[in-house]
């Protein structure tokens, strides 16, 4: 028996229990005294011999299927002879994954030798009787539940609180999935991470001026000495971004104004939707206009006026970027301006102030928290952007603040390490993991100063 | 009972507002401030306003009562053109300031506003600190010319909408964190302090409990003396106390106006009588 057709039938247990809770109840219903009538509706009732139907069925089967596999494996890896056994753990690995491969077919049994097929054979005899002995356990535990809550039905039991209950817990453990899976990411960078810093100081990173991590594949390898310094990468991500946000704020800004305040209705029934496409081109697209458009332009402007700007340029980059995110700094302002009460804008005009006064004095200060909040997510956008600087930025680690030089972001060196044909615990690939923590880390700190900055200054209303 | 029996066929606005005849008693008075002749209001193609003939005396204070909907607010919104800002909204017919046309070419509705002030119904200080609210009107139009004549616009408004001694501690705090009555003296304050010549009032104590409705009430009357005011209120006990004269409107129609004591003692139109002895339904 699959496990779909175990849920299945877990399925129809629930239903079953449903329907039975509830008849149960719906009888005691018409009972003439008020005091011998059930506390809640009939399908509360229902509803909780369904929930002790299915939750510790469902509780079963996750928890076998949870470890299994481990239990199976130590269990093979018992039978397996004293010498296989005295291995190191990384080949026992390697012998027991063959095992496994075997058992389930995806190696073929002919090539395998005897004692590796004899365990494969031992391993699928134990994964049939556990799938056996699980479906079993999960069918009782369901009809234990249910006979149970069948048995708990009693007048004076709140099945309406139970079930509010059961939602809210339901709630609790859908919102602590994502924050534990936040967790478990940034843990998963920290000890990837800490590894790296096992191999190259955590100062040389945090401080050095020079990144190159070219490491040597073979040791007799020559000119391939890498150098881990963070603080290029780190300054270009930054100088990008600054620049995505010089173009993206003032004009999404503005067009938020425009919208929110002065079009006509006409107007912004086309001009919203337009803008909101922008956030629809796939960034690889913006890639291609920055490094085929852009950047020649630059490059032809800049020698027309005796500049030198560099074929791949963070300026290039960065004007498409801000490009990029006019849409989202103008269709959160624009959401956040229109919340602003009318009847602030009517005390301001009423006071004899114009259409701009009204707006730069009461409108953008009232809605300034709403403004800073999506000029962040802006932030977090561009520095989280990669495809746009791979393919116009270029990926020489220069330490500088010139917009007209090629520089490297933190995002393209962790996607051009990862990418490499290194050993996975090499320092070159771990640097990715380090790359990805100080930006996780620079993120939160960027958001933590700009939620304190708008507590202090806003203009609260109402 | 049957209801169609009483309302014998379905009549449309304007015939009612035709069978209503003309406005009963005197539009006009002897020195006005602002005058309205022949005032229609539409909202798009539904007429709300029509055919005011109306004065707003120098310092005195009229009322406009009227069940709602009667289009008391939509002219009081005529005056200072606050109208402006709802676009299907327009206004025909002639309204004056001192004599000018309000509605011509020439006239700058965010001057007018300057001199036409307005006190909401429910008090909107503006998110900013108590000073900061008062002190700017006089920043848009230049009244000041240094730190310490706005200084000194900002405590007499102040004193003039009778919230100085409550607040004169607490000038930097915000003006949102006043309660209800002294937020809305704080928006008279406002308005004041932008030294206009006529103050609009649009019910301003429909959200205040008793004692600040009187406070506010005192505070018309003081300001009499330097203003021309009009109000609107559901309040016919309030449009008693502090108003000289009463309109009484009745779905955009102007019924009935005259001095508040003869309207409330011995009005001459049945509608305005009915509605004032609460026989109104």
């Amino acid at each position: 028996m699959t496990i779909s057709l175990l849920l299945l039938l877990i399925f129809i247990l629930t239903a079953t229990g449903y329907v039975i809770g509830r008849a149960r109840v719906a009888k005691m219903r018409n009972q003439v005294d008020r005091s011998e009538r059930p506390h809640s509706l009939p399908r509360y009732y229902g509803y909780m011999v369904a929930i002790y139907t299915a939750l510790p069925a469902l509780v079963v089967i996750i928890l076998w299927i949870f470890f299994e596999s481990t239990v199976l494996t130590g269990l093979v890896s018992k039978q397996l002879p004293a010498d296989t056994q005295a291995l190191p753990q990384g080949q026992l690995n390697l012998i027991l994954n063959d095992i496994k491969n075997i058992a389930v077919g995806n190696m073929s049994q002919s090539t395998a030798d005897p004692v590796r097929t004899a365990a494969a054979d031992h391993f699928s005899r134990l994964l049939d009787n556990s799938q056996w002995a699980r479906n079993i356990l999960a069918i009782l535990v369901a009809l234990l539940g249910m006979f149970f809550g069948y048995r708990s039905i009693h007048k004076d039991q709140r099945a309406r609180v139970f079930v509010e209950r059961a939602i809210m817990i339901f709630l609790i453990a859908c919102s602590s999935l994502a924050i534990l899976t936040t967790v478990g990411i940034v843990f998963s960078v920290l000890f990837e991470s800490l590894r790296f810093f096992d191999k190259v100081p955590f100062s040389e990173f945090a401080f050095g001026l020079h990144w190159s991590p070219q490491t040597a594949i073979r040791t007799d390898q020559v000119g391939s000495s890498g150098s881990f310094g963070a603080v290029p990468i780190f300054a270009g991500t930054l100088l990008i971004s600054a620049i995505a946000m010089l173009v993206a704020v003032p004009f999404g800004l503005m067009s938020a104004i425009y919208l929110a305040e002065y079009a006509s209705p006409t107007a912004r029934a086309w001009i919203k939707p337009l803008l909101e496409i922008l956030a629809g081109i796939p960034t690889v697209v913006y890639g291609f206009f920055a490094a085929l458009t852009m950047a020649p332009l630059m490059r032809n402007v800049g020698e027309a006026i005796g500049l030198t700007v560099a074929s791949e340029s963070a300026l290039a980059a960065g004007l498409v970027m801000g490009i990029m995110i006019i849409p989202f700094v103008s269709s959160l302002s624009d959401d956040v301006i229109t919340a602003v009460p009318q009847a602030m804008r009517d005390g301001s005009l009423g006071l004899g102030a114009t259409k701009s006064e009204t707006i730069k004095n009461v409108v953008i200060p009232a809605a300034l928290p709403g403004i800073v909040g999506g000029v962040l997510l802006a932030v977090s956008r561009a520095i989280g952007e990669t495809m746009i600087v791979v393919m116009a930025a270029g990926l020489a680690a220069n330490l500088t603040i010139n917009p007209l030089e090629a520089v490297t972001t933190v995002t393209v060196q962790i996607v051009t390490l990862l990418t490499g044909d290194q050993a996975f615990d090499s320092p070159k690939t771990l640097a990715a993991f380090a790359l990805g923590l100080l930006l996780f880390i620079t993120t939160l700190i960027l958001n933590i100063i700009a939620l304190r900055t708008v507590r202090k200054y806003r203009e609260q209303y109402e | 009972m049957n209801l169609d029996q009483e309302q014998p066929q379905e009549q449309t606005i304007e015939e009612i507002v035709a069978s209503l005849g003309d406005t009963v008693g005197e539009a006009r008075v002897d020195n006005p401030k602002m005058t309205c002749t022949g005032v229609d209001v539409f909202y798009a193609d539904k007429q709300a306003i029509f055919g005011v003939d109306l004065d707003i005396g120098a310092n005195e204070v009229l009322s406009m009562i009227g069940p709602s909907g009667c289009g008391k607010s939509t002219l009081l919104r005529c005056l200072n053109r606050m109208n402006d800002t709802i676009p299907i909204c327009k206004v025909t017919g002639q309204l004056t300031l001192d004599g000018e046309d309000i509605y011509g070419k020439q006239t700058d509705p965010v001057l007018l506003r300057a001199r036409v002030g307005m006190v909401f119904q429910k008090p909107n200080p503006f998110p900013k600190s108590i000073y900061e609210n008062v002190a700017y009107g006089p920043r848009l139009h230049g009244l000041s010319r240094n730190k310490a004549d706005l200084d000194d616009i900002v405590v007499t408004s102040l004193r003039k909408a009778g919230i100085y001694n409550e607040v004169k501690d607490r000038l930097d705090q915000p003006g949102t964190g006043l309660s209800g009555g002294q937020q809305q003296r704080l928006c008279i304050a406002r308005t004041i302090a932008c030294s206009p010549e006529v103050i609009l009032m649009d019910e301003p104590c429909s959200a205040l409990d008793p004692i600040a409705t009187a406070k506010i009430e005192e505070l018309i009357d003081e300001l009499r003396e330097n203003y021309s005011i009009a109000i609107v209120t559901h309040s016919m006990q309030q449009a008693a106390r502090v108003s000289q004269r009463t309109a009484y409107f009745h779905l955009g129609k102007l019924v009935e106006v005259g001095d508040t004591d003869t309207i409330f003692t011995n009005p001459r139109h049945e509608l305005t009588e009915n509605y004032i002895t609460g026989r109104f339904g």
